[in-house]
């Protein structure tokens, strides 16, 4: 091949690539994501040294590893109070929470419901795998019914969150869903965030081959990712509430909510200094350049 | 002509063959033959076809493989590198 040798990757420049090759199993999805997310990231010409990534614990949870950007793994289920505290004390950077359904929704839930609450203006990606990975493929908050996992060898039978209804329920300013099969959609999606303000949810369905898949038997990476591709139908702006996901029906994908609603350090701004007229000044940021 | 090439990084690849099956123009096959870690990589099997769109690169989840125009490439040194 007539490869020119200065040719390098595009997202090259935004991993670590002296941690290469990653752990992620052969046909994860978690690094297609990646993939779209570094894409997005250069598509958006942001800054790169005023972009920060946090995430909690599991196998998504490896993302702020491998990005080379300012990055913080947090301790489980608490990638959205680290952020909003990152983000409370230096309003000047892009705060991106990355992480999976299990650190997000089970032990982080009620962060969540409380950053959309106040629509703290930092961005969550959501790698959806439907089970906790990382542990050995136990039941979590978004394994559909009848999915057998490590803890329901005969079947799940707890009914499994609405991720994208309870982010619209919740307040935030924008939802939307992808699987990893959708790289365009997803990587504009992404960069749609990146310019908004206030509190932003993306769901990756993500295969996870090694457990999802295999007890479920449906196939490898690949037999997921055309899976995804048969049973996916674009609905841009349902209700949320008929988005929810089963195990073999079809997956609705797109964009459900996208809403301005005022963010948390403007409601504060406006509030404060309505009550407080001249006596309210705002601080210099100590650590803002 | 091609108007495009792909860039193989074949010890980073995990064998996974997005890339392969999502190719628009089906430039891709996996290779016979084993990387280091025992993982059969994909191998250019129609390079005239390629079009340099770069689907294989965003679909990868190893950052193994990435496609590139030519046209571009002729134009600055490392398309978009920065």
């Amino acid at each position: 091949m007539s490869a020119l040798p200065e040719i390098v990757n595009p997202v090259e420049p935004l991993l670590r690539t002296e941690r290469m090759p990653h752990i992620w199993c052969p046909g994860c999805g978690i690094g297609t994501t990646v993939n779209c997310f570094a894409r997005a990231l250069l598509e958006s010409q942001r800054n790169l040294d005023r972009v920060a990534v946090v995430s909690g614990i599991g196998c998504s949870g490896r993302v702020a590893g491998y990005v080379k950007l300012d990055s913080f793994h947090t301790t489980h289920g608490r990638a959205i109070p680290f952020a909003t505290g990152l983000k409370l004390a230096n309003p000047s950077l892009e705060v991106v929470v990355y992480s999976g359904d299990g650190d997000l929704f089970a032990i982080g839930g009620n962060h969540f419901i409380h950053a959309a609450r106040r629509n703290v203006d930092i961005k969550v990606i959501c790698v959806n795998n439907l089970i906790y990975a990382m542990t050995g493929g136990q039941t979590g908050p978004a394994t559909p019914s009848t999915a057998i996992t490590a803890t329901a060898p005969y079947g799940c039978y707890e009914p499994s969150f609405n991720l994208c209804a309870l982010a619209e329920a919740a307040g935030a300013s924008y939802v939307a869903r992808w699987t990893t099969f959708h790289v365009r959609q997803l990587t504009k999606s992404m960069g749609e965030v990146l310019r908004k303000r206030g509190f932003c949810f993306i769901e990756v369905l993500s295969p996870c081959p090694t457990l999802y898949q295999r007890r479920n038997k449906m196939g490898d990476g690949l037999d997921t990712m055309k899976f995804y591709k048969e049973k996916s139908r674009v609905r841009n702006g349902a209700p949320t509430s008929e988005v929810a996901l089963t195990k073999d029906g079809e997956i609705a994908v797109g964009k459900f909510v996208d809403r301005e609603r005022p963010d948390y350090i403007e409601s504060m701004r406006g509030r404060l200094s309505e009550q407080l007229g001249d006596r309210y000044v705002e601080m210099e940021c100590p650590v803002c350049q | 002509m091609a108007k495009g090439n792909v860039t193989i990084n074949v010890e980073r690849c995990k064998g996974c063959a997005f890339c392969v099956e999502f190719c628009p123009t089906k430039v891709l096959a996996l290779s016979s033959a084993f990387n280091s870690k025992g993982y059969h990589s994909p191998r250019v099997v129609a390079l005239e076809k390629c079009s340099g769109c770069d689907l294989c690169g965003m679909y990868c989840p190893d950052f193994a493989i990435f496609g590139w125009r030519i046209k571009e490439a002729a134009g600055q040194e490392a398309p978009d590198a920065g």
